[in-house]
């Protein structure tokens, strides 16, 4: 009896363990920004170009920022809980527009100028936002994705929750599901509003 | 070679004739054009002229991994992401950044997932002891197993099992 103890207990711990890996989502990252502060940016509005948003002018309200892109097919498929969101007014939602025209493999940007692609990018966030409907308070522009660089962002979309203070207190990869939204997002936004 | 062989007799002028009509010189010419051309064409020659700079960079994304294509370092990987970050990181390099500064950028950034070699502290003990740990266990395990097993072997045989042995080596003595 004891013979086969020994190993069938070794095996089924192999077994748990592996299981356990499997469960595992290799692409979700504990990331290393969750409790610093986030990080400063100047980018210009997508409503009002000529006006810059940093996230210090949020200072006071937690909030929230979502990194988007019209490119992005998983972007689609949270936006409809986006929009919920903003319809309930519990939370602001900024958008950080990702990379709008270089994100996407269709343009050659060795013959975009730098004008082009600013107006380019407006032009298809605002027609995406107006087919699809504008969940954000406001949305910026990163062109050139260095402020995505600086919030760590490697796959679109991302979801950062920001208290008062300005720390990043959650950090969500990929789409926002309903369980991530009531389960974790909308909890962490109403003690942080407290 | 010959070298009874003047320099500019008949037979060494045809010999030379001979070579460059080859294809072997057409080839040689051929690939040295082309080598000119890339060399001068930045796309082929790379932004960062300094040697010592290119071996850092090279040095410094071989060590980092993608975080899109996760099995790939930053070095050998199409995707965007890893584009931005190979040209950040020679930007730094340009502006005089130490590597210890590089590595802090990323590991700001990303967390020590970026790392092929992560840091040892108390959450990746078990990954870089582990597998001693596992080989030790192993190890000692046989050795358990292998004492057991001598102490067994030496017993004696009892009368029973010896009349049995002698019954299988001997059977026509038995059985007369």
């Amino acid at each position: 009896m004891n013979r086969f103890l020994w190993p069938l207990i070794g095996f089924a711990v192999l077994a748990a363990l592996l299981a356990a890996g499997l469960r595992l989502n290799p692409r979700e990252l504990p990331s290393p920004l969750v409790g610093k502060t986030a990080p400063d940016f100047a980018l210009p509005r997508l409503d009002t170009p000529e006006r810059n948003f940093s996230p210090g002018e949020m200072r006071g309200k937690a909030w929230l920022l979502n990194v988007w892109a019209t490119w992005c097919v998983s972007c689609r498929q949270e936006h409809p809980l986006l929009v919920e969101i903003a319809r309930s007014k519990t939370v602001a939602l900024v958008g950080l527009n990702y990379k709008e025209v270089r994100g996407d493999a269709a343009f050659d940007m060795d013959k975009i100028s730098a004008e082009t692609e600013r107006k380019l990018a407006a032009e298809r966030a605002d027609s995406w936002l107006d087919r699809h409907g504008n969940p954000y308070t406001l949305s910026v522009l990163d062109l050139d994705g260095r402020a995505g660089m600086d919030y760590g962002v490697y796959g679109v979309p991302e979801t950062y929750v920001i208290d008062k203070a300005g720390v990043i207190r959650f950090k969500h990869i990929g789409p926002v599901t309903p369980d991530v939204l009531s389960g974790k997002i909308l909890p962490l936004v109403a003690e942080l509003s407290k | 070679m010959r070298k009874t062989e003047k320099p500019f007799s008949a037979k060494a002028r045809r010999r030379e004739e001979k070579f460059f009509s080859r294809p072997v010189f057409l080839c040689v010419l051929c690939a040295l054009c082309a080598l000119c051309i890339c060399a001068a064409n930045p796309a082929f020659a790379g932004k960062t002229p300094d040697e010592a700079a290119e071996k850092r960079f090279n040095a410094i994304v071989a060590e980092l991994r993608c975080l899109v294509c996760q099995n790939e370092s930053l070095a050998g990987s199409g995707a965007e992401l890893a584009h931005d970050l190979r040209r950040e990181i020679r930007n730094m390099i340009e502006a005089g950044k130490s590597d210890g500064e590089i590595m802090d950028f990323m590991v700001g950034r990303y967390g020590d997932f970026v790392r092929y070699r992560p840091p040892l502290k108390g959450s990746t003990l078990l990954l870089w002891f582990g597998p001693a740990l596992l080989f030790a266990g192993g190890v000692g395990g046989l050795f358990v197993c292998l004492r057991r097993r001598a102490r067994v072997g030496d017993a004696p045989l009892s009368e029973a099992e010896r009349r049995e042995a002698e019954r299988l080596l001997h059977p026509e003595k038995t059985e007369a």
